[in-house]
C-alpha cells in the first residue's frame, strides 16, 4: 500500500524528518507515536501533499507510484484521504456540496460516471446516522461554527463517504471528550477492512484504547526509534518518551 | 471636450432651477433656494475633502452631464426589465429618474400605505404636508455636494408612508432605470415607517448602457420600534457614474437593516448614514465587486446619540484587473449613548496585482461604558483552505474559485427574499471574475 524509504524532509533549512523508514500493508493499522515535536504532523503533511515542506532526499510510494509527485489532489482521487488535526471552516461552500464534488471527482479521476442525485442523498444520510450526527450538517457551510467535536465527525463522514485506501488520522483524537471519542473511533472501526490501511498520529495512547493498532512506531527527532505492536504504547503511556529519545541519545 | 465644473453646471442647469422653483410650493422653493446657495458656494466635493479623498471626481470635470428628459417608457423592454424587477413585491418605477404608471405595480397595497411618485404626491396639499415635515431632515444639504445638488435640482422620485402597526406581506422595490446617455439623472425618495410598522424595500438602480450621471438620495424615517429593512442594488451601466446617499433617522426601540450590493458602474459612491435612537439597533451589509476599472467607493455613519443602542456593520469587498475598491466607515458615540454595543467590519479579498483596496474603519467614543469592536483584513484567499479542498479532492484553481466565491456569498446569502437573492445572485455571477463558478456550491 504505502513504502517510505529514507524520507528526509525539511522547512526551510531546517531537516524535519531524517530518514524515515515504514512499509504500510494493506489492511494494516499503523500507530505513529512520538512527543511534540517529533515530526509526527509533518510525516501526515508530507504524505498528503501540504505545500511549505522540501524532500531532500528518499521517496514515499503508494500502489507503485511515486506518492510525493503528484498534486494533493490526485492524491486524494488516488485514495489517499487526511483527516486533519485542525479541519477548517469554508464559509460559503455546503457540507453537502464539497461531500458531492468530492466523491464525483473520485468517480471521474477512475472512469466512472457521476453519482445519481437520490443515491448520493441516501448514502449520505446513511453515513451520518452512524455517526451520530444531524442532518443539518449537511446543510450547513463546511465545518463553520462547528464544535471541535463535530469537526472531527465531519471528517470521519467524509471519510466514510469517500472510501479511500489509505487515511491518515492526524491528531484525531485532539479536543475530543471521551463521549465524541467513542464514536469517532467506531466510525474508524467500521470503516476498517482488508484492503484499507491506517495511518494514525496521535500523541496519547487514549486513541488507541478504541482503534486497535497492528503496529506502534514512535518517533523522536525525526526518525522511528522503535517500532512494536500494541503493547509499546502501553509501556509509552506507562514511562513517556523521555527514554526513548535518551536512549536515542546515548546510542 | 468642454471644461464643466460646479459653475458650469450652475449655469447650465439655471433654467432648470427657474423652472422647478416656480413648480414648487413655497416650502420646497425655500429648500431649493438654500441648497442652490450652498451648492453653488462648495459645489461638487473635492478630492481634498477628507470623507471624498479617495472617490474620482475627474469625470464630472470632463463631462456636463444635462438634465434628463422624460423619455417614453414604453421604449423599455418590459421583459429585460423582468431581470430586475419582481414579481413578487409591489413595484414603482422610474424611467430617467421620472414616474412611470404603466411599468409600476402597485395593485393591493393595504390601506393607508402609500407608495407614489414624489412630484405627483408634492401636487397633493395632504401629502405635501407630510413630506415638507420629512424633507431634509435625515440629512443637511451641507453634508457633501451632492445632496445639495439632488436638493437644487431633483424633479421627481419616490414617497413612500408605512402607516403605524402596518406589516407588509411584500416587499416594496423602488426600481429606477436609466435609458440614456450623457445625461444626469436625479431623484429623491422620502421613506417614513410610522411606529410599530414592519416593511421590507429594495432599491434597484440598473442602467441600460452609456456614461451617465446618477445621483440619488433617499431618506429614511423608521419609527418607534417599527422594523425596516432596505436592500440596495447598484447594477447600473458600466459606464455610468453613481453617486446614491443613503440617510436614515431611527426612533427609539426602532430596527433598520441595509444589504448594500454595489456590483455595477465605472464608478460609483455609495453613503449610508443612520442616527441611532434610545435601544435602537442597525444592521450595515455591504458587498463590493471591482473588475476591470471599476472604482466603488462605500461610505457608512453611523452615529450613536442615545444609550444601548446596538449596531453591527460587515462590509466585504472583491477586486479584480485594476480595480479599486474603498471603505470608510464611521462609528461616533456620542457622550450620551452609554451601554453602545458596536461591531463594524471590513474584508477585501485581491484578486490581481493591480487591484487596490482602502479601507478606513474610524471609530470615535465619547461614552466610556460601551462595546465596541472593528476590524478589517486586505489579502488573498487562506492557503489553508485551497489545502483543505485540495485534499477533499478538488483541483487548486477551483478550489481558489470556490473560496472567492464562497466569500462573496456569504453576503449574497443574507438576502432573506428568495426572488431578491436571485436577481442578485445572478447579478454577481454575470461579473464574476472567474470562469468556471459553479451555482451548486452554494
Amino acid at each position: 500500500m504505502l513504502s517510505i524509504k529514507n524520507l528526509h524532509v525539511s522547512v526551510g533549512d531546517k531537516p524535519i524528518l531524517k530518514g524515515i523508514n515504514l512499509e504500510i500493508k494493506p489492511g494494516e493499522i499503523h500507530a505513529i507515536m512520538g512527543p511534540n515535536g517529533s515530526g509526527k504532523s509533518t510525516l501526515s503533511h508530507i504524505l498528503s501533499g501540504k505545500s511549505g515542506y522540501t524532500v531532500t532526499d528518499g521517496s514515499a510510494t503508494y500502489q507503485g507510484k511515486d506518492l510525493l509527485d503528484m498534486a494533493p489532489e490526485i492524491r486524494a482521487r488516488e485514495g489517499v484521504f487526511l483527516a486533519f488535526q485542525y479541519p477548517v471552516e469554508i464559509p460559503g461552500v455546503s457540507n453537502v456540496y464539497l461531500l458531492k464534488a468530492a466523491l464525483n471527482s473520485i468517480r471521474k479521476h477512475h472512469g466512472q460516471s457521476e453519482v445519481d442525485a437520490m443515491d448520493f442523498l441516501t448514502l449520505v444520510k446513511g453515513k451520518v446516522r452512524l455517526l451520530d450526527m444531524d442532518e443539518k450538517f449537511l446543510y450547513r457551510a463546511v465545518n463553520e461554527g462547528f464544535s471541535g467535536g463535530e469537526k472531527k465527525r465531519n471528517e470521519i463522514l467524509q471519510m466514510a463517504i469517500l472510501e479511500p485506501k489509505l487515511c491518515i488520522l492526524d491528531e484525531t483524537d485532539s479536543g475530543l471528550d471521551i463521549d465524541a471519542l467513542k464514536i469517532v473511533s467506531e466510525g474508524v472501526n467500521s470503516l476498517r477492512s482488508p484492503d484499507r490501511s491506517f495511518v494514525m498520529v496521535t500523541h496519547y495512547q487514549r486513541l488507541l484504547d478504541y482503534i486497535k493498532p497492528d503496529f506502534v512506531h514512535v518517533l523522536a527527532h525525526g526518525q522511528i526509534v522503535k517500532s512494536g505492536g500494541p503493547e509499546l504504547a502501553l509501556e509509552l503511556e506507562e514511562k513517556g518518551y523521555s527514554w526513548l529519545e535518551d536512549a536515542e541519545a546515548s546510542a | 471636450m468642454a471644461v464643466a465644473n460646479s459653475s458650469q453646471y450652475l449655469e447650465a442647469y439655471a433654467d432648470r432651477f427657474a423652472d422647478l422653483s416656480e413648480k414648487s410650493d413655497s416650502w420646497l422653493k425655500q429648500q431649493r433656494t438654500e441648497a442652490l446657495a450652498q451648492f453653488t458656494a462648495t459645489g461638487f466635493p473635492k478630492a481634498r475633502d477628507e470623507e471624498w479623498r479617495y472617490t474620482q471626481l475627474s469625470a464630472l470635470d470632463k463631462t456636463l452631464f444635462l438634465p434628463a428628459q422624460k423619455s417614453a417608457s414604453c421604449a423599455i423592454d418590459v421583459e429585460w426589465l423582468k431581470n430586475y424587477q419582481l414579481a413578487d413585491a409591489w413595484s414603482i418605477v422610474l424611467v430617467d429618474g421620472f414616474f412611470s404608471a404603466e411599468l409600476s405595480q402597485l395593485d393591493g397595497l393595504p390601506a393607508g400605505v402609500v407608495v407614489s411618485s414624489l412630484a405627483q404626491s408634492l401636487a397633493d396639499p395632504k401629502s405635501a404636508l407630510l413630506i415638507a415635515d420629512k424633507f431634509n431632515q435625515a440629512v443637511n444639504v451641507d453634508e457633501n455636494g451632492f445632496v445639495a445638488f439632488n436638493s437644487v435640482y431633483f424633479a421627481d422620485g419616490v414617497w413612500v408612508h408605512i402607516t403605524a402597526k402596518q406589516i407588509l406581506a411584500k416587499p416594496i422595490q423602488i426600481v429606477h432605470v436609466a435609458t440614456q446617455a450623457s445625461v444626469a439623472i436625479n431623484t429623491r425618495s422620502i421613506i417614513v415607517a410610522d411606529e410599530q410598522s414592519q416593511v421590507q424595500l429594495i432599491e434597484t438602480f440598473v442602467g441600460l448602457e452609456g456614461a451617465y450621471l446618477s445621483v440619488s438620495v433617499a431618506e429614511v424615517f423608521v419609527g418607534q420600534n417599527a422594523d425596516v429593512t432596505l436592500y440596495k442594488v447598484q447594477v447600473e451601466s458600466e459606464k455610468a457614474l453613481h453617486f446614491g446617499g443613503t440617510y436614515v433617522k431611527q426612533a427609539r426601540d426602532a430596527k433598520f437593516r441595509h444589504d448594500n450590493f454595489a456590483l455595477g458602474a465605472l464608478i460609483a459612491r455609495s453613503d449610508v448614514h443612520t442616527d441611532l435612537n434610545l435601544a435602537s439597533e442597525c444592521e450595515f451589509n455591504g458587498f463590493y465587486l471591482g473588475i476591470k476599472r471599476q472604482h466603488s467607493d462605500n461610505h457608512t455613519r453611523i452615529n450613536h446619540l442615545k444609550p444601548h443602542g446596538i449596531s453591527r456593520e460587515l462590509y466585504k469587498g472583491v477586486l479584480d484587473d485594476k480595480a479599486r475598491g474603498v471603505f470608510q466607515g464611521r462609528v461616533v458615540v456620542a457622550e450620551d449613548a452609554q451601554k453602545t454595543d458596536s461591531q463594524m467590519n471590513n474584508r477585501n479579498l485581491l484578486l490581481s496585482n493591480d487591484a487596490e483596496a482602502d479601507t478606513k474603519p474610524q471609530l470615535e467614543i465619547y461614552a466610556d461604558d460601551v462595546k465596541c469592536a472593528h476590524g478589517v483584513t486586505v489579502g488573498q484567499l487562506d492557503e489553508k483552505s485551497i489545502f483543505y479542498l485540495q485534499s477533499r479532492c478538488v483541483d487548486e484553481e477551483t478550489a481558489r474559485n470556490m473560496l472567492t466565491f464562497a466569500f462573496a456569498n456569504e453576503m449574497v446569502d443574507k438576502v432573506k427574499i428568495k426572488s431578491l437573492h436571485d436577481v442578485i445572485l445572478g447579478q454577481v455571477l454575470l461579473r464574476f471574475p472567474q470562469e468556471g463558478v459553479n451555482k451548486e456550491w452554494l
